[in-house]
Protein backbone atom coordinates (compact mmCIF):
# COMPACT_ATOMS: atom_id res chain seq x y z
CA UNK A 1 0.00 0.00 0.00
CA UNK A 2 2.64 2.21 1.35
CA UNK A 3 4.64 1.89 -2.32
CA UNK A 4 1.40 2.27 -4.24
CA UNK A 5 1.24 5.57 -2.66
CA UNK A 6 4.39 6.40 -3.56
CA UNK A 7 3.91 5.26 -7.41
CA UNK A 8 0.78 7.42 -6.94
CA UNK A 9 2.23 10.56 -5.73
CA UNK A 10 5.05 10.40 -8.28
CA UNK A 11 2.79 10.05 -10.87
CA UNK A 12 0.69 13.30 -9.90
CA UNK A 13 3.96 15.27 -9.01
CA UNK A 14 5.08 14.56 -12.48
CA UNK A 15 2.35 15.93 -13.87
CA UNK A 16 1.91 18.89 -11.96
CA UNK A 17 5.73 19.55 -13.39
CA UNK A 18 5.47 19.49 -16.60
CA UNK A 19 2.26 21.53 -17.20
CA UNK A 20 3.49 23.93 -14.94
CA UNK A 21 7.18 24.45 -16.70
CA UNK A 22 6.50 23.48 -20.57
CA UNK A 23 4.88 26.85 -21.67
CA UNK A 24 7.39 29.18 -19.27
CA UNK A 25 10.37 27.60 -20.71
CA UNK A 26 9.51 27.14 -24.11
CA UNK A 27 7.80 31.01 -24.99
CA UNK A 28 10.82 33.12 -24.82
CA UNK A 29 9.80 35.89 -27.18
CA UNK A 30 7.65 38.60 -26.19
CA UNK A 31 4.45 37.84 -27.70
CA UNK A 32 3.36 40.84 -29.81
CA UNK A 33 -0.31 39.91 -31.16
CA UNK A 34 -2.36 42.29 -29.48
CA UNK A 35 -5.06 39.83 -29.29
CA UNK A 36 -3.09 37.28 -27.25
CA UNK A 37 -1.71 40.33 -25.02
CA UNK A 38 -4.95 41.22 -24.12
CA UNK A 39 -6.17 37.64 -23.75
CA UNK A 40 -3.23 37.12 -21.34
CA UNK A 41 -3.68 40.53 -19.24
CA UNK A 42 -7.70 39.16 -18.49
CA UNK A 43 -6.80 35.81 -17.81
CA UNK A 44 -5.57 36.28 -14.49
CA UNK A 45 -8.69 38.03 -13.52
CA UNK A 46 -11.08 35.65 -15.47
CA UNK A 47 -9.60 32.30 -13.58
CA UNK A 48 -9.58 34.28 -10.14
CA UNK A 49 -13.29 35.29 -9.93
CA UNK A 50 -14.42 31.78 -11.55
CA UNK A 51 -12.59 29.78 -9.14
CA UNK A 52 -13.64 32.32 -6.30
CA UNK A 53 -17.41 32.22 -6.92
CA UNK A 54 -19.46 30.35 -6.44
CA UNK A 55 -16.63 27.76 -5.02
CA UNK A 56 -16.84 30.34 -1.86
CA UNK A 57 -20.27 29.40 -0.73
CA UNK A 58 -18.92 25.89 -0.34
CA UNK A 59 -16.94 26.32 2.56
CA UNK A 60 -19.46 25.32 5.34
CA UNK A 61 -22.63 23.31 5.11
CA UNK A 62 -24.82 26.89 5.32
CA UNK A 63 -23.83 29.24 2.15
CA UNK A 64 -24.46 31.75 4.53
CA UNK A 65 -21.23 31.57 6.15
CA UNK A 66 -19.37 31.35 2.30
CA UNK A 67 -21.86 34.63 1.40
CA UNK A 68 -20.96 36.59 4.40
CA UNK A 69 -17.18 36.02 4.05
CA UNK A 70 -17.47 36.92 0.10
CA UNK A 71 -19.20 40.16 0.92
CA UNK A 72 -16.35 40.96 3.93
CA UNK A 73 -14.03 40.34 1.43
CA UNK A 74 -14.81 42.37 -1.12
CA UNK A 75 -15.67 45.29 0.73
CA UNK A 76 -11.96 45.13 2.72
CA UNK A 77 -10.31 44.48 -0.52
CA UNK A 78 -12.34 47.33 -2.08
CA UNK A 79 -11.75 49.82 0.45
CA UNK A 80 -8.12 48.95 1.85
CA UNK A 81 -6.46 47.05 -1.64
CA UNK A 82 -5.09 44.80 1.45
CA UNK A 83 -4.26 41.00 1.17
CA UNK A 84 -3.80 39.81 4.70
CA UNK A 85 -6.91 42.10 5.72
CA UNK A 86 -9.22 40.78 3.21
CA UNK A 87 -8.37 37.16 4.16
CA UNK A 88 -8.99 37.85 7.24
CA UNK A 89 -12.20 39.26 7.33
CA UNK A 90 -13.43 36.90 5.16
CA UNK A 91 -12.39 34.45 7.70
CA UNK A 92 -13.90 36.43 10.37
CA UNK A 93 -17.28 36.58 8.62
CA UNK A 94 -17.42 33.18 7.75
CA UNK A 95 -16.94 32.16 11.63
CA UNK A 96 -19.09 34.83 12.98
CA UNK A 97 -21.92 33.76 10.91
CA UNK A 98 -21.25 29.89 11.71
CA UNK A 99 -21.24 31.18 15.23
CA UNK A 100 -24.71 33.16 14.71
CA UNK A 101 -26.60 30.21 12.72
CA UNK B 1 7.38 52.78 -3.44
CA UNK B 2 9.74 54.53 -1.57
CA UNK B 3 10.12 52.47 0.71
CA UNK B 4 10.16 49.23 -0.90
CA UNK B 5 12.90 50.10 -2.98
CA UNK B 6 15.19 49.23 -0.08
CA UNK B 7 14.24 46.08 0.37
CA UNK B 8 15.31 43.46 -2.05
CA UNK B 9 12.91 41.40 -4.26
CA UNK B 10 13.89 37.95 -2.66
CA UNK B 11 12.63 40.02 0.91
CA UNK B 12 9.48 41.29 -0.20
CA UNK B 13 8.65 37.61 -1.72
CA UNK B 14 8.89 36.57 1.68
CA UNK B 15 7.41 39.22 3.22
CA UNK B 16 4.21 39.04 0.63
CA UNK B 17 4.16 35.29 0.66
CA UNK B 18 3.04 35.15 4.26
CA UNK B 19 -0.56 36.10 4.57
CA UNK B 20 -1.00 33.30 1.50
CA UNK B 21 1.29 31.23 3.27
CA UNK B 22 -1.59 31.64 6.51
CA UNK B 23 -4.14 30.86 4.49
CA UNK B 24 -2.75 27.41 2.79
CA UNK B 25 -1.73 25.63 6.32
CA UNK B 26 -5.59 25.75 6.64
CA UNK B 27 -6.72 24.66 3.21
CA UNK B 28 -3.64 22.15 3.55
CA UNK B 29 -4.80 21.26 6.97
CA UNK B 30 -8.45 20.07 5.34
CA UNK B 31 -6.52 18.72 2.35
CA UNK B 32 -4.46 16.35 4.93
CA UNK B 33 -8.04 15.21 7.22
CA UNK B 34 -8.94 13.89 3.14
CA UNK B 35 -5.53 12.40 2.55
CA UNK B 36 -5.38 10.57 6.09
CA UNK B 37 -8.65 8.12 4.68
CA UNK B 38 -6.28 7.26 2.18
CA UNK B 39 -3.94 5.85 4.45
CA UNK B 40 -1.18 8.37 3.31
CA UNK B 41 1.57 9.09 5.85
CA UNK B 42 1.92 12.58 7.17
CA UNK B 43 5.23 12.61 5.38
CA UNK B 44 3.77 11.38 2.48
CA UNK B 45 1.09 14.00 2.98
CA UNK B 46 4.36 16.42 2.94
CA UNK B 47 6.23 15.07 -0.30
CA UNK B 48 2.29 15.29 -2.17
CA UNK B 49 2.02 18.93 -1.09
CA UNK B 50 5.56 19.56 -1.95
CA UNK B 51 5.96 18.71 -5.16
CA UNK B 52 1.96 19.26 -6.19
CA UNK B 53 0.92 22.30 -4.15
CA UNK B 54 -2.25 22.83 -5.85
CA UNK B 55 -5.18 22.42 -3.73
CA UNK B 56 -7.60 20.83 -6.86
CA UNK B 57 -5.42 19.03 -8.10
CA UNK B 58 -4.47 17.17 -4.82
CA UNK B 59 -8.11 16.26 -4.52
CA UNK B 60 -8.14 15.03 -7.74
CA UNK B 61 -5.37 13.16 -6.84
CA UNK B 62 -6.49 11.75 -3.66
CA UNK B 63 -9.66 10.93 -5.31
CA UNK B 64 -7.69 8.82 -7.77
CA UNK B 65 -5.81 6.67 -5.10
CA UNK B 66 -8.88 5.97 -2.82
CA UNK B 67 -10.77 4.77 -5.65
CA UNK B 68 -7.77 2.77 -6.90
CA UNK B 69 -7.42 4.38 -9.71
CA UNK B 70 -5.09 3.29 -13.12
CA UNK B 71 -1.59 5.58 -13.03
CA UNK B 72 -2.56 6.85 -16.04
CA UNK B 73 -6.36 7.86 -15.35
CA UNK B 74 -4.51 9.43 -12.12
CA UNK B 75 -2.11 11.40 -14.57
CA UNK B 76 -5.31 12.12 -17.26
CA UNK B 77 -7.15 13.40 -13.40
CA UNK B 78 -4.33 15.85 -12.75
CA UNK B 79 -3.83 17.13 -16.14
CA UNK B 80 -7.42 18.39 -15.74
CA UNK B 81 -7.93 19.39 -12.57
CA UNK B 82 -4.09 21.61 -13.04
CA UNK B 83 -4.35 22.39 -16.47
CA UNK B 84 -4.96 26.24 -16.08
CA UNK B 85 -1.14 26.47 -14.83
CA UNK B 86 -0.29 25.76 -18.73
CA UNK B 87 -2.39 29.05 -19.01
CA UNK B 88 -1.08 30.69 -15.99
CA UNK B 89 2.70 28.98 -17.05
CA UNK B 90 1.76 31.05 -20.87
CA UNK B 91 1.29 33.81 -19.06
CA UNK B 92 4.09 34.16 -17.12
CA UNK B 93 6.26 33.93 -19.90
CA UNK B 94 5.53 37.12 -21.01
CA UNK B 95 6.65 38.70 -17.91
CA UNK B 96 9.87 37.49 -18.02
CA UNK B 97 13.14 38.74 -19.07
CA UNK B 98 13.49 37.16 -22.45
CA UNK B 99 17.46 36.20 -21.54
CA UNK B 100 16.17 34.56 -18.16
CA UNK B 101 17.86 31.24 -18.15
CA UNK B 102 16.38 27.74 -18.29
CA UNK B 103 17.39 27.01 -14.60
CA UNK B 104 15.13 29.94 -13.37
CA UNK B 105 12.43 29.41 -15.72
CA UNK B 106 12.13 25.70 -14.56
CA UNK B 107 12.31 27.13 -10.71
CA UNK B 108 9.69 29.79 -11.36
CA UNK B 109 7.04 27.53 -13.72
CA UNK B 110 7.64 24.90 -10.63
CA UNK B 111 6.40 27.56 -8.20
CA UNK B 112 3.46 28.38 -10.17
CA UNK B 113 0.13 28.57 -8.10
CA UNK B 114 -3.37 30.16 -8.46
CA UNK B 115 -1.57 32.68 -5.62
CA UNK B 116 1.75 33.21 -6.66
CA UNK B 117 0.75 33.72 -9.87
CA UNK B 118 -1.52 36.25 -8.81
CA UNK B 119 0.96 38.13 -6.84
CA UNK B 120 3.72 37.58 -9.78
CA UNK B 121 2.02 38.84 -12.60
CA UNK B 122 0.84 41.58 -10.51
CA UNK B 123 5.08 42.54 -10.46
CA UNK B 124 5.71 45.79 -12.14
CA UNK B 125 8.04 45.10 -14.78
CA UNK B 126 10.15 41.55 -15.47
CA UNK B 127 9.03 39.27 -12.61
CA UNK B 128 12.14 38.79 -10.36
CA UNK B 129 12.63 35.38 -10.06
CA UNK B 130 14.23 35.93 -6.45
CA UNK B 131 10.68 37.38 -5.30
CA UNK B 132 9.22 34.44 -6.83
CA UNK B 133 11.35 32.23 -4.60
CA UNK B 134 10.40 34.57 -1.48
CA UNK B 135 7.57 33.91 -1.97
CA UNK B 136 7.58 30.39 -2.33
CA UNK B 137 9.98 29.59 0.62
CA UNK B 138 7.17 30.99 2.85
CA UNK B 139 3.90 29.64 1.30
CA UNK B 140 4.66 26.16 -0.06
CA UNK B 141 6.45 24.55 3.41
CA UNK B 142 3.68 26.15 4.57
CA UNK B 143 1.17 24.33 2.54
CA UNK B 144 3.39 20.96 2.74
CA UNK B 145 3.46 20.93 6.80
CA UNK B 146 -0.43 21.80 6.81
CA UNK B 147 -1.10 18.70 5.06
CA UNK B 148 1.18 16.66 6.73
CA UNK B 149 -0.38 18.31 10.58
CA UNK B 150 -3.83 17.80 9.15
CA UNK B 151 -3.08 13.83 8.47
CA UNK B 152 -1.66 13.83 12.17
CA UNK B 153 -4.23 15.81 13.88
CA UNK B 154 -7.20 14.72 12.02
CA UNK B 155 -10.45 16.29 14.03
CA UNK B 156 -8.35 18.12 17.05
CA UNK B 157 -9.56 21.54 15.74
CA UNK B 158 -13.05 22.16 15.62
CA UNK B 159 -14.93 21.84 11.69
CA UNK B 160 -16.28 25.40 12.74
CA UNK B 161 -12.54 26.80 12.51
CA UNK B 162 -10.94 24.91 10.31
CA UNK B 163 -13.90 25.73 8.40
CA UNK B 164 -13.60 29.74 8.77
CA UNK B 165 -10.19 29.54 7.98
CA UNK B 166 -11.26 27.90 4.43
CA UNK B 167 -12.02 31.33 3.09
CA UNK B 168 -8.49 33.00 3.64
CA UNK B 169 -7.86 31.68 0.08
CA UNK B 170 -10.67 33.49 -1.68
CA UNK B 171 -10.45 36.35 0.60
CA UNK B 172 -7.00 36.47 -1.03
CA UNK B 173 -8.40 35.59 -4.34
CA UNK B 174 -10.72 38.75 -3.90
CA UNK B 175 -7.52 40.96 -2.82
CA UNK B 176 -5.62 40.81 -6.53
CA UNK B 177 -9.20 41.11 -8.54
CA UNK B 178 -10.99 43.83 -6.73
CA UNK B 179 -8.59 46.47 -6.15
CA UNK B 180 -8.04 47.02 -10.41
CA UNK B 181 -12.03 47.25 -11.17
CA UNK B 182 -11.61 50.73 -8.87
CA UNK B 183 -9.82 51.86 -11.79
CA UNK B 184 -10.09 49.69 -14.82
CA UNK B 185 -13.87 49.04 -16.10
CA UNK B 186 -12.82 46.51 -18.44
CA UNK B 187 -11.62 43.95 -15.05
CA UNK B 188 -14.47 45.14 -13.30
CA UNK B 189 -16.43 43.79 -16.51
CA UNK B 190 -14.40 40.88 -16.86
CA UNK B 191 -14.76 39.76 -12.56
CA UNK B 192 -18.39 40.62 -12.43
CA UNK B 193 -19.34 38.33 -16.22
CA UNK B 194 -16.94 35.68 -14.29
CA UNK B 195 -18.74 35.46 -10.87
CA UNK B 196 -21.68 35.42 -12.98
CA UNK B 197 -20.99 32.47 -15.67
CA UNK B 198 -19.29 30.53 -12.85
CA UNK B 199 -22.32 30.77 -10.40
CA UNK B 200 -24.51 29.69 -13.63
CA UNK B 201 -22.50 26.64 -14.83
CA UNK B 202 -22.49 24.92 -11.10
CA UNK B 203 -26.42 25.84 -11.19
CA UNK B 204 -27.81 24.55 -14.75
CA UNK B 205 -27.57 21.10 -14.44
CA UNK B 206 -26.00 20.25 -17.72
CA UNK B 207 -23.08 22.24 -16.84
CA UNK B 208 -23.03 21.51 -13.26
CA UNK B 209 -21.45 17.45 -13.67
CA UNK B 210 -18.67 19.41 -15.41
CA UNK B 211 -15.45 19.26 -13.07
CA UNK B 212 -14.57 22.21 -11.46
CA UNK B 213 -10.99 21.94 -12.98
CA UNK B 214 -12.97 21.66 -16.62
CA UNK B 215 -15.09 24.52 -15.19
CA UNK B 216 -11.97 26.89 -14.70
CA UNK B 217 -10.46 25.96 -18.11
CA UNK B 218 -13.32 26.46 -20.37
CA UNK B 219 -14.65 29.87 -18.75
CA UNK B 220 -11.56 31.08 -18.62
CA UNK B 221 -10.64 30.96 -21.98
CA UNK B 222 -13.96 31.62 -23.09
CA UNK B 223 -14.11 35.11 -20.63
CA UNK B 224 -10.89 36.38 -21.71
CA UNK B 225 -11.25 35.48 -25.44
CA UNK B 226 -14.38 37.43 -25.83
CA UNK B 227 -12.61 40.62 -23.17
CA UNK B 228 -9.33 40.49 -25.69
CA UNK B 229 -11.72 40.66 -28.77
CA UNK B 230 -14.13 43.48 -27.45
CA UNK B 231 -11.83 45.28 -24.87
CA UNK B 232 -8.29 44.56 -26.57
CA UNK B 233 -5.75 46.73 -24.91
CA UNK B 234 -4.38 50.38 -26.39
CA UNK B 235 -1.00 49.88 -28.66
CA UNK B 236 0.79 51.39 -26.29
CA UNK B 237 0.38 49.14 -23.57
CA UNK B 238 0.64 46.37 -25.99
CA UNK B 239 4.32 47.22 -26.67
CA UNK B 240 4.78 47.56 -23.03
CA UNK B 241 5.94 44.88 -20.71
Amino acid sequence: MNRNILAYLFVMSLVSFIIRVLPVTLIRRQIKNRFIRSLLFYLPYATLAVMTFPAILSISENPLCGAAAFAASLLTAWFTKNLFLSAIFGCAAAFLTALLI
Amino acid sequence: MEKNKKISPFVKGLRDGLPIGAGYFAVAFGLGIAAQQTGMTPLQGFIMSFFNHASAGEYAGIAAIRSGAAYLETAMLILIANARYLLMSTALSQKLSPNLSLFHRLLIGFSITDELFGIGIAYPGFLDPFYMYGTFLTTTPLWASGTAIGITAGNILPDIVVRSLSAAIYGMFIAVIIPPCRTNRNITIVVLVSFALSWLMSVIPAFASISEGFRIIILTLIISSLAAFFMPLPEEEVTTA
